[in-house]
């Protein structure tokens, strides 16, 4: 018991000393995100002055929660791997940094998914903001729709809006299974 | 026909199209998970108000956030407009942006340039999204 006790206060530390503003693992369902949504709004509005920074930070953390809800393998670690669970799973984290906000975000994903995961991603990171909003018009004309409904725009919209590089990793867990963490840093 | 009326939510805009008036609105934000089933009735409801439509129709986008999967609905919402347009109508899109809002205003004018109907960049003070 005083072991968890102990615990609770180093992770109080840890959260106060990132500069969490929200942290979040479980499953996720439309109301939960709803919540966080909510939840990360109202700290928003009390702790950063600049409307255009908030909207930006608010749009980058939509998206980024939605990734997770959309793009989700529905599988949560387990003491030999991996287990199945019913709702999709994951862990999400914002923080403050000295250049703005950084949103963290960590799901496990099909291992079949992650090359064309990462050539995206590279891809965006190769481009300026320019580029950036010429591929989004195009992708957004093209009238194509992808499965979760967004047509291949949301990591093009998180980095147009972050005004930075994506970050992310990728770690494989099992043949079939990797974990897949993106860190999203906007500048304020 | 009847008025397309739906209140808005913490993730769905607020809505309202009068066939009377043309005057199409669409207020709030638009960040739902799964935004083909919200603006399917949007969408039905144009392709049938396109058989008869006003001489004048203007469709009011006042936005403070949506999401990038609400984005390709939205540009159907107004390809659904463009035939009304070219059987001789008035159509016109109200594009409404907060002062301090670029991204939002850029937003806009990605659409003009991929949509054929005019739009107006409106300037406003603030979206009142509650």
């Amino acid at each position: 018991m005083s072991d968890l006790l102990e615990r609770i206060h180093d992770l109080y530390d840890e959260l106060e000393k990132h500069r969490v503003m929200l942290s979040f693992k479980g499953g996720l369902s439309p109301d939960l995100i709803t919540v966080l949504l909510n939840l990360v709004e109202r700290k928003l509005d009390g702790m950063e002055p600049d409307a255009k920074s908030r909207k930006r930070v608010f749009n980058v953390v939509v998206e980024c929660l939605q990734n997770l809800y959309h793009h989700n393998a529905h599988l949560r670690a387990a003491s030999d791997g991996v287990e199945s669970t019913a709702e999709p799973h994951g862990v999400v984290m914002i923080a403050r940094t000295d250049t703005g906000y950084s949103v963290l975000t960590g799901n496990f994903m099909h291992g079949g998914d992650v090359d064309h995961l990462k050539n995206h991603l590279d891809r965006i990171n190769a481009l300026d903001t320019d580029a950036l909003r010429e591929w989004y018009r195009a992708k957004l004309a093209d009238g194509k729709y992808s499965e979760a409904g967004g047509g291949g725009l949301g990591m093009i919209d998180i980095a147009r809006r972050s005004g930075g590089k994506l970050g992310y990793a990728f770690v494989p867990y099992d043949k079939d299974s990797a974990f897949f963490s993106l860190n999203v840093n906007v500048n304020t | 026909m009847e008025p397309l009326q739906l209140e808005g939510s913490p993730k769905t805009p607020h809505v309202h199209f009068d066939p009377v008036t043309g005057l199409l609105e669409l207020k709030g934000r638009s960040i739902p998970e799964n935004s083909i089933d919200f603006y399917k009735p949007l969408i039905d409801w144009i392709e049938k108000y396109s058989r008869t439509p006003n001489p004048k129709t203007a469709l009011h986008v006042q936005l403070e956030y949506f999401n990038t999967s609400s984005s390709k609905c939205i540009l159907d919402v107004f390809k659904r407009l463009e035939p009304i347009r070219s059987a001789g109508n008035e159509v016109t899109v109200l594009w409404h942006y907060e002062a301090d809002d670029e991204d939002m205003l850029e937003a806009g004018e990605d659409y003009s340039g991929i949509i054929n109907i005019p739009f107006k960049m409106i300037q406003i003070a603030e979206v009142n999204g509650d």
